[in-house]
């Protein structure tokens, strides 16, 4: 793409539009350091004759825009979005919704009648061994259960992070050396073990014994756990960035108008490393999708009768083990359906990073 | 570099006695009684007291957390007269086997699916991704990256299966994944594991092709690599020599750790395809509530984590010469 005439001899023939990102006094620091002086001779193609002032903000935006990569899966994220948030309502026409239980579409143990687990003109994509829920809907009601963990995870997940690493990056001394080391401490944990033997336990703490799991509780633990254990990577990513920009002059102004550790960070160094959040964000995104199935895989996603798409996974894995006929559609099915989420969430995520850091190589 | 190597030994000391503090003391939060559930469902109270009072439960848990620590360094024996040897983890609940000896056991399974897959996983990764970067646009550089978004974004408890049932199920081709020892048959050995090996790493290799070739595509660009071809040197030299030997530093890395991560335990792989190593026994631990060894597999995974960090960090200063040690 374009960074090939980039990486060539002379990058910088267009340098006229140059400065006018560059550092400037007076206007708001919306920078960020290492946008300085790249995103108009890779991004805006168009000569110099037409000088318009434009944010690093809209620059990545248009970056965004004119990648078919980024216009292809995000199309497709809009699309799986649509479908499943919508569900409920194609569930009204389809006439079966995730929670319904069909039992007469199932033999004396529970395996689904006809081929390829149960596929018909009722139910498209067959039933799901056991409880006999429609797989088409209950893929789309899973969708819609990971996804929403996952963003509201990765929100929470990434604005911890990058508080935790403004905070070390600007206070530095020994209170960095600690949060670095703890962030060590956080990294060597065995993040499946030990959600693993934890949740269950933190789980009947609070049921006050074994029990049904509501989807609320069950929920909140899934981003409690991912909230604990996977900020480290942000924070030393904005942490990084931060201790480039501590010396600036902006900063010092802010610290000789007395302003607080809360106004710096928040007000004066936050703003201006968005571009490093959001793209930890959006890779946060899938990362979580996937840790998510797996914990659903290994039994501690959202319980039974929630749709869960790393359950109906382990599920169907269970009948192909045991050899069933028709159990790899259902495998394929719901282990596809992850993939192909992860995937696209996945090849988003690069894009936007592409897009606000041009000199990345994809 | 002498006080580098002590500074960093005594913080990964530190790291792991946390992360051991931290397990234990969650752990200790925990309403479910170890005493009853060794004890069994018809033990009358005083029962109950007893086995608690032998196992040093009715202890407050810091000193129950002193208790453990040294019975890894110099062992402990329970009141009822069970010695424990050496690095003791305690003992199971049921049946009272020594933790220690469960995880010999399990360790060489581990070991022997961590090693071979990381093997494999990283030839493929930094080879596919180091022709990429050269042949970079060509037919091979999109098929590495296709190959390689496709391979991170595919969940193993998915691949792991598909492999069984085609290669098992379907074409018959392999027997169950099963372990026997390198030391009888290195042949059924590598038979056993073919499986797993290949279910780790055609997915792990997804992020070192990617690693290694942005890196690659970096150095690439640096001035130094001009001025090699300059001098006219040989295509294998230039890149061989130079690029990936510039690149090498953050590859190191991503490779300790992943072996690292390996060797904690493939939680997943070995309950997809039956191997009791490490990290199916963690599983099956924390399903019949066997803290010790709950306990005994997260310390073993942190320890691999911590210890092959600091040898990546030694290792640095042996492959790049630039890194500073302070």
């Amino acid at each position: 793409m374009s960074d090939v005439d980039k990486s060539s001899a002379t990058p910088h023939t267009e340098d006229t539009s140059g400065p006018q990102t560059s550092d400037m006094p007076g206007v708001e620091p919306v920078l960020v350091a290492d946008m300085d002086e790249e995103p108009t001779t890779a991004g805006v193609g168009k000569p110099a004759s037409e000088i318009v002032g434009r944010s690093p903000m809209q620059l990545a935006w248009l970056r965004l825009k004119r990648d078919r990569t980024a216009k292809v899966t995000g199309a497709l994220i809009v699309l799986m979005l649509v479908a499943a948030y919508g569900a409920p309502l194609w569930a009204l026409v389809y006439g079966y919704d995730a929670y319904d239980q069909n039992p007469d579409k199932l033999d004396g143990s529970a395996i689904p009648l006809g081929v390829l687990g149960g596929v018909s003109s009722e139910h498209w994509l067959g039933v799901v061994p056991g409880n006999g829920q429609d797989v088409l809907m209950t893929l789309l009601y899973g969708i819609r259960t990971s996804v929403s963990i996952a963003i509201v995870s990765a929100i929470v997940v990434v604005a911890i992070g990058a508080v935790i690493g403004a905070v070390s990056g600007y206070v530095g001394g020994w209170v960095d050396a600690v949060i670095s080391w703890f962030i060590d401490v956080m990294l060597s944990f065995p993040f499946l073990i030990f959600a693993l033997a934890i949740v269950p336990i933190v789980t009947n703490l609070i049921l006050g014994g074994p029990g049904a799991r509501p989807l609320w509780l069950s929920s909140t633990m899934l981003i409690v756990t991912f909230m604990v254990f996977f900020w480290m990577n942000t924070a030393r990513l904005v942490r990084g960035q931060v201790l480039s920009l501590r010396e600036r002059e902006f900063v010092e102004a802010a610290r000789a108008s007395g302003a607080g550790l809360g106004h710096i960070v928040f007000k004066q160094l936050l703003p201006n490393v968005w571009a490093p959040i959001l793209v930890s964000f959006s890779l946060m995104v899938p990362a979580l999708v996937a840790s998510e199935a797996y914990l659903a895989f290994l039994g501690i996603g959202v319980g039974e009768p929630h749709p869960d798409l790393g359950r109906l996974v382990s599920l169907a894995v269970g009948g192909v083990k045991a050899q069933q006929v028709g159990a790899w559609f259902l495998m394929m099915l719901s282990g596809g359906t992850i993939l192909l989420l992860v995937l696209t969430f996945n090849m988003f995520g690069d894009a936007v990073r592409d897009a606000l850091n041009p000199k990345s190589h994809k | 570099m002498l006080r580098f190597i002590i500074r960093r030994l005594l913080l990964a000391v530190l790291t792991l006695t946390m992360v051991s503090i931290i397990t234990f003391g969650l752990f200790f939060a925990v309403p479910a009684d170890p005493a009853r559930l060794q004890c069994g469902q018809r033990c009358t109270a005083e029962q109950v007291d007893a086995v608690r009072a032998n196992l040093g439960l009715d202890e407050p848990v810091h000193e129950q957390y002193v208790d453990f620590v040294k019975g890894i360094f110099v062992g402990r024996s329970y009141d009822n007269g069970t010695e424990c040897g050496a690095p003791c983890l305690g003992l199971l609940n049921v049946g009272g086997r020594e933790v220690t000896e469960v995880v010999a056991d399990a360790l060489p399974i581990t070991a022997s699916i961590a090693v071979g897959a990381w093997l494999i996983q990283m030839t493929l990764g930094i080879g596919l991704g180091a022709i990429a970067a050269i042949k970079r646009g060509r037919f091979i550089d999109k098929f590495a990256v296709g190959a390689s978004l496709v391979g991170a974004a595919t969940p193993l408890f998915f691949f792991g299966p598909m492999l069984l049932l085609i290669f098992r199920y379907e074409l018959e081709w392999l027997p169950q994944p099963a372990y026997v020892s390198p030391l009888q048959s290195i042949g059924d050995w590598m038979v056993g594991m073919i499986l797993p090996w290949l279910a780790v790493s055609l997915i792990g290799f997804a992020f070192e092709t990617r690693m290694t070739r942005s890196q690659m595509l970096e150095t690439l660009d640096e001035d130094f690599i001009r001025t090699s071809w300059a001098k006219g040197l040989r295509g294998r030299t230039v890149f061989g020599r130079h690029a990936l030997r510039a690149s090498i530093t953050p590859i190191a890395t991503s490779a300790g750790l992943s072996l690292a991560g390996l060797l904690g335990g493939a939680v997943v792989t070995e309950t997809i395809f039956g191997l009791n190593g490490l990290g199916k026994r963690a599983v099956d631990a924390v399903r019949a509530l066997e803290l010790s060894m709950v306990m005994a597999t997260v310390l073993i995974a942190a320890l691999f984590i911590v210890v092959s960090t600091l040898l990546v960090d030694l290792l640095y200063a042996v492959i790049d010469p630039r890194v500073r040690l302070s």
